[in-house]
């Protein structure tokens, strides 16, 4: 369903980057970066609102022609994007919501880890990618 | 049976493939034997795996089969000929003009092979003669005997050196597990188990043969039952061909009799992931020595310490506790960690990790196959009391967090969650979920039941310590902690492992040199106090006090050479007459103390010396113009005296150098003992 996802630190450098294949992937890398831009500011907006009530589904960040990305940060300031194909109309709202707390627990887990450093990029849990590869389109 | 008819489709193709441009195969009866087994084999490789048959397969007429690129090609290889012989052999016979390996393509191609192996040019005319078979090298053991000698080949089956083999249909399909004995790059120091050689060699996680892996996931089962070292290479005749469901069974049949005398569960044959008494018990006595208490966690941090000492690369060791932590806690518990730690220490004895942990390593099936360890306090019985009680709330933990998480999935929850916990999603949701747990606990106890099996306990040579024990010792913990730990732990261990010689020397050593250190000691108490009877600084205790007189001298030399000896000698001298009487009046001392009192003695009476020395020397002076004579006799006794003494100060001074010495010789042997057992150990541990 996802065309591609993306782990970003709260440093802004990418933890996990992941993209379906048949695409030039350097175009999701970048697509992702600009949309750091975007969540940086949702995020400064509503921090000064609600500072309690901030929520993690930012929800769409912004649309192109072909790809809508959307944007979920945890309160860690680890922010998730995900690349869809605006072509898959079918995606509604609450499922986005949904493979994003997926994304979420599945980080979580690999947290858990304690082999895992914090700021390290997340390679070595299987979990994590199978998840991935759950969400992302399948390649046909 | 199916290998048969595949040889009569296989030679009527071969017939058949005349028609096609390729000259007349003629194949003597054992060469068609061969090689219809080992086009069997390779077709069935293609057949079994999951799609790894060439796309190509389907244009193929039915009736005939193909043989999989990849076991051809690993077949080939195994030939042992240069890479640019083999592109030219696949070439000649037409399987890169037809696209796939027929049996004709392949028959020509292990006729190439056999001339290329017999020195002949790769060439068309060279089949037409009459060659010995193509050699395959397989792993040390046995693929060098198959084929090598084409002499005895005859129209049945090459006599190999087999054990226990019931049915002639066994050999036959040992010798095709024998022949699909792959040629990848590491080869197992184990017995060779023939059909999945890439799956329990020494190889690292990233494992390249994929292709094979699809099939050799199917003879899961048995393989492990080949790591048994009664039953030699044909060990666990998996991954045939046509024939696998039978062979399978066969297989499992002869395994199930020929190795082990008491049969566990058929259903749970990974052996090598189970986990036997002795080693529960060694995990269960590492987990009490880094957490007292066996009913609650061990933190990530803690266990991350522990497990890094096993030397373990970072990434497989995260693997493992994604595999063990169940519940993804952060947090190992009792079942948790043995099962870490049981993958660690098959890890580090060349198993490749698991994709998922297996049955016999899940939390509940631990906790329900050692109930009652053998714990040895009361602690164990509150412990074995709880267990059911933990499981239970630990099932319910991970059902609720599944039930949680698939609520969290389902589209129809609206709300957001505004935690960013896990815990606290999972709390503000299990408010709303208390009927499910409800119907959780019915779940759980369902799913615990199913899955604990009657463990038999008395399986005492099981294969995990067999093939384990063949390259080292089973439980031996890649950490080794015994040296920083708590005596109870290391002498646990003592009892526990058979090769814990190496660490009872290290204990002995050690108290070998304790013991050494107090002789040492003691025997310089004892030299003291004889050089000091010697030269009369310690009068025999019961002479002392009839002898007022005479003893008044050697009083007044002892007491001052007992400040000598311990300090002040310029204070002595003041000091001796004051002190006449008053060691005098303490002659009953016992005489261990006489150094230290003579020193309290000189201490005091120094105090007051110094203040009164002058008169007091001046008044003891003038009433005894007689001592004066005795003060210069005493003079020349306390040099003869202090001359003895320095000359026992001596003596003393190179016996303790000498026992240094010693010392120091028994460490240096000690360090040597520890260095060879240290040598010793990493042939075992690695």
């Amino acid at each position: 369903m996802a065309v591609c996802i993306a782990v970003i630190a709260k440093e802004n450098y990418p933890l996990y980057i992941r993209s379906s294949p048949t695409e030039n992937e350097l175009k999701f890398h970048y697509m992702v970066h600009t949309s750091l831009d975007v969540v940086d500011e949702k995020i400064s907006a509503m921090g000064k609102a609600l500072v309690d009530q901030r929520e993690l589904y930012l929800g769409l960040l912004y649309p192109t022609e072909d790809y809508k990305v959307y944007g979920y940060v945890t309160n860690s300031k680890v922010k998730f994007v995900m690349v869809v194909d605006s072509s898959n109309t079918a995606l509604r709202d609450n499922e986005i919501r949904s493979m994003f707390r997926k994304l979420h627990n599945s980080y979580t887990d690999v947290m858990c880890n304690p082999f895992y450093n914090p700021g390290d990029r997340i390679q070595s849990s299987r979990a994590f990618d199978n998840m991935v590869t759950s969400m992302m389109i399948q390649v046909c | 049976m199916e290998a048969a008819a595949a040889a009569a489709a296989a030679a009527a193709a071969a017939g058949g493939g005349c028609g096609s441009g390729q000259p007349p195969l003629l194949l003597s009866e054992g060469e068609q034997q061969c090689y219809s087994e080992l086009f069997a084999r390779c077709a069935g490789a293609a057949g079994g795996g999951p799609g790894s048959g060439p796309p190509e397969a389907a244009r193929v007429a039915p009736g005939t089969a193909t043989a999989a690129a990849g076991p051809v090609a690993d077949l080939f290889r195994a030939s042992q000929l240069p890479s640019e012989t083999l592109h030219q052999i696949t070439e000649l016979c037409g399987a890169k003009r037809v696209g796939y390996f027929g049996a004709t393509q392949f028959y020509i191609a292990l006729k190439l092979i056999a001339a290329a192996q017999s020195g002949l040019p790769v060439r068309i005319e060279s089949i037409k003669c009459e060659l010995p078979l193509p050699r395959f090298m397989m792993s040390k053991n046995d693929g060098e005997i198959r084929f090598g000698n084409p002499a005895e080949l005859h129209g049945t089956k090459v006599q190999i050196p087999y054990l226990t083999t019931e049915k002639n249909s066994f050999k036959r399909m040992d010798d095709e597990d024998k022949q699909q004995e792959t040629q990848s790059p590491t080869m197992s120091p184990l017995a060779s188990p023939p059909s999945s050689p890439p799956h329990y060699q020494r190889v690292p996680l990233s494992h390249g043969y994929s292709k094979l892996r699809s099939s050799a996931e199917q003879m899961h089962p048995a393989p492990y039952e080949a790591r048994q070292p009664l039953v030699q290479p044909e060990g666990s005749s998996s991954g045939g061909p046509g024939t696998k469901p039978l062979r399978h069974q066969a297989s499992l049949i002869r395994s199930f009799s020929v190795e082990r005398e008491l049969q566990d569960n058929s259903s749970y044959p990974d052996e090598p992931w189970r986990i036997t008494e002795e080693q529960r018990e060694y995990y269960v006595n590492q987990f009490r020595s880094l957490q007292p208490d066996p009913s609650s966690f061990i933190s990530g941090s803690v266990a991350k310490n522990f497990f890094t000492k096993s030397k373990l690369s970072i990434p497989e060791l995260s693997y493992i506790w994604e595999l063990s932590d169940a519940d993804c806690d952060g947090a190992l518990t009792l079942p948790e960690f043995c099962a870490a730690f049981h993958l660690i220490v098959a890890r580090k004895n060349g198993y490749p990790l698991p994709e998922g942990l297996p049955p016999t390593l899940q939390p509940e099936y631990l906790q329900a196959a050692f109930p009652k360890p053998k714990w040895d306090c009361q602690l164990f019985d509150s412990y074995s009391e709880s267990l059911p009680a933990n499981q239970q709330p630990r099932d319910l933990n991970r059902m609720e967090k599944t039930s949680v998480k698939d609520m969290a999935d389902l589209p129809v929850l609206t709300q957001d969650v505004t935690s960013d916990d896990k815990q606290a999603l999972k709390s503000t949701i299990n408010e709303a979920l208390s009927k499910d747990v409800s119907e959780d606990p019915a779940t759980s106890k369902d799913s615990n039941s199913l899955k604990a099996r009657p463990r038999s306990r008395s399986y005492s040579s099981t294969s995990i310590e067999e093939a384990m024990k063949r390259g080292e010792d089973p439980p031996t913990p890649p950490p080794r902690p015994q040296k920083t730990h708590s005596r109870a732990s290391s002498l646990d261990l003592n009892k526990v492992f058979q090769p814990s010689v190496p660490d009872i020397l290290i204990i002995t050593t050690h108290s070998m040199v304790k013991k050494l250190w107090y002789i040492i000691l003691w025997n310089c108490m004892k030299l003291l106090k004889r050089t000091a009877t010697k030269s009369g600084l310690l009068p025999p205790p019961p002479a002392l006090p009839p002898r007022p007189c005479p003893s008044q001298s050697e009083q007044v030399s002892e007491a001052e050479l007992l400040p000598q000896l311990s300090r002040a000698p310029s204070q002595a001298a003041e000091s001796s007459p004051a002190k006449k009487d008053v060691p005098y009046s303490q002659p009953p001392s016992k005489p261990i103390r006489r150094k230290f009192r003579p020193e309290n003695q000189a201490t005091e009476n120094q105090e007051p010396s110094t203040a009164a020395s002058g008169p007091a020397s001046a008044a003891t002076m003038k009433p005894h113009p007689t001592v004066q004579k005795q003060s210069s006799k005493q003079k020349k006794a306390i040099q003869t005296a202090i001359r003895k003494n320095k000359e026992a100060n001596a003596v003393l001074a190179r016996l303790n150098s000498e026992l240094q010495q010693q010392l120091k010789e028994v460490h240096q042997e000690r360090i040597a003992l520890e260095n060879q057992l240290e040598q010793l150990r990493p042939v075992t541990v690695l």
